[in-house]
């Protein structure tokens, strides 16, 4: 108990952290050690290319896109704090815990789960997934197969299948509504090892 | 109802002159070479017995046919059967087919039984075991949803053999302890025969449970478990049933902790050895299917064969050929779907379906039938009620303790109703019947009470449980299974999850279920479709690709409905592409309207309930199947040849409601057909040998708004169109321009048919000059410097020539980090800035 006392001392508001993103007190020391572990110049902040330096994640095709959602815009660092809140998003939706209904929707809610994927799409953060912004992921994503006249077409029908309001863009409404049927909870979470 | 009686009256009929004449040797020997000197058998029924004096023109030959007689009459019969349960639909609404089957079979076993006076037909366990079950557990794991299966594998797995190993022991145990304690009377069975009773009663059956979860449509995961874990359990029931069986016949007094432990050890080589057998069957299979492209009418025949090899490889070898058969379905199912061709796949797909519920109709009515035999039914009420007592609670306590230690890591717990649906849902079926009816009655005196007891619990389980099914799932209000429709955006964004949720995993530094998942992905690709796919299968095997040509394909089949039904739809054939084209007249007809339409129509579409493009009315038919027109791939040969199967079908019933213009009525149809079929065929060989196609037409936008956006292949915006087909007409008439005088005519019938060959000297060249395309970035960066400034036409060809494959398939491996990504983008841009203004990467 007392090293996991000291390890918690040492994260600044982490009470608060933990009240926002659900984590528990274990959780966040797991992530406390990987933060550690990936900060290797030990700077308290971690840095794109700290990312860059895990190997799988360059193997990701769109492992860059997934490293700059950590970074807000303008920022060139994340710190702990910011990087948990990040992976909140990936928390499963616990049930069991009755929410209070005054209090701010957690982040690994369904639309906010939501919101992290739409801005992967969305790079120039204009609240739309242009045409072109889709057909950069879809390249990225693609592989070689897959020439450009289909992915272009494949571009086009996707934007058909979702776009409402015929803007020639999916608004972050439209990119909600046309995932409504897919269990979201289910295909955004990912396991956190107590 | 009435049939039935006839029939089974006929085979009444049939089936006792047969004994008497069995009982008197083998007399059926006739025919022509029948001997008039030979000694004359005297049968009362058959003609052909009685000395001849003449030549006979027509011949009795009843015991020539007699076996396979039948058993094509019993299949009729109980084919006919289902026939009557599925008369009445709200008769099966309320009790499962399978029950209903099994209460039919009771009738029948009723008749034969009032015939005979004895049971005449009865399911033998080796015709179940031979020739009934592998069908049926082959078309249930090759159809079985890939992904899921094996994604819940650790927890059928856990279900499948811990608790079938739980249920086993404890239904043996209490059973014992109750017989002990004088429950039951006095019974001439001991501890072990006890066991093997319970072992052979924990065999969940797949047949049963399929039959009954498939009208129930609870949720995907709760299927998966239910189903996965009796299809596995089948077979650790019988690896189990056979080791208690070897502890039988050892006897009591000889079993110690060696045998024991030899047991187990048996227990786990059958079952991962017969696992074993059937992925190398499967490895087997989808290598076949590689090669198997010039004999495609028996592509189909071949999986079938060898998935029952694979079955009795396993049986020879005395491992579990459930298993085997199992697992060779599963793991053979996407590669040879890939590599078959899609009719072939299709043709598999049903005859296994045939096959599969052919036999399960049998099994249940068989069922029925076996049950009328007086023989059997040694009554024991205490055996009776407790064995079904004990399996009902021990599934339940199984299923909830194994769940509990499954929800401890599991993401998605599996909740409480489910588990109940789960217990509920353990049906006992023809295996458990099967396995029991192969006890030997030797070594267990108590044979017929332990048959007779299955059997109830058979009919207990099938009927009573099948029943209350539907309602107690309503009851609880189990999270059905959702219509998932195949959309763009579901495949997509499903794969962009994947990727963020390994990444994630990544970031937090573990070993996750991604990670297994993305690793088996990557050897997957690189070594596994190497050796058991097609290089063509390979390339298609997209997931979004795939679900981009489905949807293409959905399209272009209501495109040419509609089309038809507004009588519109005109062809356009030249040598070596089948286009289809609206009419001008109808274009300009709705130029106005369509805009209006299509907004309309989609904001229903998809604003309430988000049906998927395909099923919106004409337009936006129209346009999906422009985009096919315009945009897909050439060699996507199976768009081709199925638009081709529509448009020929269409064009050949339909002829009378567009005949108006196009067609001279003194035109012979036979001629026409005659002609048509072989110019499809020419051209179909010519598609093979080629190995690519031409597309008719280039990209075409969807609807004006976009033409004043920016187009990043480089096509002029063309302000000045009055209607979205206008510019798509002078496409396609310049495609076929030789023929296009007579735009939707056969004018080329007489050139082409005499090109009936493959090797065409006219084609080939063609084919091969048609190949200036439009380079995408990774090509350019190998140095492959096919890269011509294209015309409109060829960018809408294809750059697949074999010999570019090669080039591609090397490089797709070494293209997989970023930064050769980016380079091959840099390298583009240098090479040819002009071509492709819109396709920088913006990379982060």
């Amino acid at each position: 108990m007392g090293s996991t006392s000291s390890t918690l001392l040492k994260i600044p508001n982490v009470e608060e952290l933990m009240q926002e993103t659900g984590f528990s007190s274990a959780h966040i020391i797991r992530l406390y050690d990987r933060f550690k572990a990936l900060d290797k110049e030990g700077r308290g902040h971690l840095c794109p290319h700290d990312f860059g330096a895990i190997k799988e994640l360059a193997m990701n095709p769109i492992g860059d896109r997934i490293i700059g959602a950590f970074f807000s815009p303008g920022q060139e660092t994340v710190d702990f704090n910011n990087f948990v809140k990040i992976l909140a998003h990936f928390r499963p939706v616990d049930k069991d815990r009755p929410r209070d209904p005054n209090s701010p929707e957690p982040i690994n809610s369904r639309s906010n789960k939501l919101k992290f994927a739409f801005q992967l799409y969305d790079q120039d953060k204009d609240g739309k997934i242009s045409r072109d912004e889709l057909l950069k992921v879809l390249r990225d994503m693609l592989g070689m197969q897959v020439t450009e006249e289909q992915l272009e077409s494949i571009a086009d029908r996707t934007i058909q299948e979702a776009d409402l309001d015929r803007d020639d863009a999916i608004s972050f409404e439209e990119f909600r509504k046309s995932l409504e049927k897919v269990n979201i909870d289910h295909k955004m979470s990912i396991r956190f090892l107590r | 109802m009435a049939l039935l009686r006839l029939l089974l009256a006929l085979l009444i009929v049939f089936s006792s002159p047969c004994k008497v004449t069995a009982l008197e040797g083998d007399s059926a020997e006739v025919g022509l070479n029948y001997s008039s000197k030979s000694s004359e058998t005297s049968t009362s029924t058959n003609v052909t017995t009685a000395t001849i004096t003449t030549l006979p023109i027509v011949i009795w030959k009843w015991h020539h046919v007699e076996t396979p007689y039948l058993v094509a009459l019993w299949i009729l019969t109980c084919w006919l059967c289902k026939l009557v349960v599925e008369l009445n639909h709200s008769l099966t609404s309320v009790i499962p087919e399978s029950g209903l089957l099994i209460m039919l079979g009771f009738i029948l076993g009723g008749i034969v039984w009032g015939a005979d006076k004895a049971q005449t037909f009865k399911l033998v366990p080796v015709n179940f075991f031979y020739y009934l079950l592998p069908q049926i557990v082959l078309d249930a794991s090759y159809c079985m949803p890939n992904k899921l299966f094996f994604s819940n594998l650790g927890a059928i797995l856990v279900h499948a053999v811990i608790g079938t190993c739980w249920n086993a022991g404890t239904v043996g145990v209490a059973l014992w302890a109750c017989y002990e304690g004088g429950a039951m009377g006095t019974l001439n069975i001991g501890a072990l025969q006890f066991l093997l009773f319970g072992a052979l009663m924990s065999a969940v059956d797949p047949v049963a449970v399929i039959a009954v979860f498939e009208e129930v449509h609870v949720n995907e995961v709760l299927y998966i478990l239910v189903f996965g874990e009796s299809l596995l359990n089948d077979g650790v029931t019988v690896v189990l049933y056979n080791v208690f069986d070897a502890f039988v016949s050892l006897g009591g007094p000889k079993i110690n902790a060696e045998e024991i432990i030899k047991g187990i050890v048996s227990f786990f080589v059958v079952a991962f050895g017969g696992s074993l057998i059937g992925v190398v069957f499967a490895v087997l299979i989808s290598m076949l299917t590689r090669v198997t492209k010039n004999v495609q009418v028996i592509e189909a025949g071949f999986i079938i064969v060898l998935g029952y090899l694979s079955y009795l490889t396993a049986e020879m070898l005395s491992l579990s050929a459930i298993l085997s058969i199992t697992f060779c379905g599963v793991c053979c199912q996407k590669y040879i779907n890939a590599n078959m061709d899609e009719k072939s796949v299709t043709t598999l797909r049903y005859s296994l379906k045939v096959l599969a519920n052919g036999s399960e109709t049998m099994i249940f009515v068989f069922l029925g039938l076996s049950a009328i035999d007086k023989n059997i039914w040694v009554w024991n009420t205490g055996f009776i009620l407790l064995t079904i007592l004990f399996i009902v609670v021990f599934r339940f306590m199984g299923v909830f303790f194994l769940n509990w230690i499954l929800n401890q890591s599991r993401l998605i717990p599996i909740d409480i109703t489910d588990q109940i649906v789960m217990s509920y849902g353990g049906l006992r079926g023809a295996v458990a019947y099967g396995l029991a009816a192969t006890l030997d009655e030797k070594k267990i005196p108590e044979k017929n009470l332990m048959l007779g007891t299955t059997l109830i619990v058979v009919y207990f389980t099938v009927v009573l449980q099948g029943i209350t099914m539907k309602p107690f799932v309503q009851w609880l209000k189990v999270k059905k299974a959702t219509q998932a429709d195949l959309t763009l955006n579901g495949k997509i964004n499903n794969r962009t999850f994947e990727h963020i949720l390994t990444a994630m995993e990544d970031i937090c530094g573990r070993m996750g279920d991604n990670w297994w998942t993305r690793h088996w992905k990557h050897f997957e690709e690189k070594y596994v479709c190497w050796l058991l796919m097609t290089s063509d299968a390979r390339k298609h095997n997209d997931q979004i690709f795939g679900a981009f040509h489905k949807l293409n394909l959905e399209d272009a089949t209501s495109y040419v409905t509609e089309g038809e039904s507004k009588g519109s739809l005109a062809f356009i054939r030249n040598d070596d592409s089948a286009s289809v084209d609206f009419k001008k007249k109808l274009a300009l007809e709705y130029a106005d309207i369509i805009p209006d339409i299509m907004a309309d129509m989609s904001e229903y579409d998809f604003g309430i309930d988000n049906v998927p493009v395909m099923k919106n009315p004409i337009p936006s038919v129209s346009l999906g199947i422009h985009e096919q027109d315009s945009k897909t791939m050439p060699n996507d040969l199976n768009a081709h040849h199925l638009l081709e199967q529509h448009l020929y079908k269409s064009r050949r019933y339909n002829r009378p409601t567009y005949s108006r213009s196009h067609y001279k009525a003194s035109e012979n149809p036979d001629e026409m057909q005659e002609i048509f079929q072989r110019t499809m065929r020419s051209r179909l060989e010519s598609f093979k040998s080629a190995k690519m196609g031409v597309n008719p037409a280039k990209k075409l936008s969807k609807h004006p708004k976009k033409d004043s956006t920016h187009k990043p292949n480089g096509k002029p915006a063309d302000p000045n169109r009055t209607h979205p087909y206008g510019d798509e007409d002078f496409e396609f008439s310049a495609d076929s321009a030789s023929s296009s005088d007579i735009a939707g005519h056969f004018s080329r019938r007489s050139t082409n048919a005499p090109r009936a060959g493959v090797d065409n000297p006219a084609f080939i060249p063609e084919m091969d000059t048609s190949a200036p395309m439009r380079n995408p970035p990774w090509q350019t960066e190998t140095g492959n410097n096919t890269a011509v400034a294209p015309s409109q036409r060829a960018q809408g060809r294809l750059p697949w020539t074999p010999t570019n494959l090669r080039h591609l398939a090397p490089l797709r491996m070494s293209t997989r980090s970023t930064d050769s990504f980016a380079m091959a983008d840099a390298s583009v841009d240098e090479e040819a800035p002009e071509e492709k203004p819109g396709t920088h990467h913006t990379r982060l």
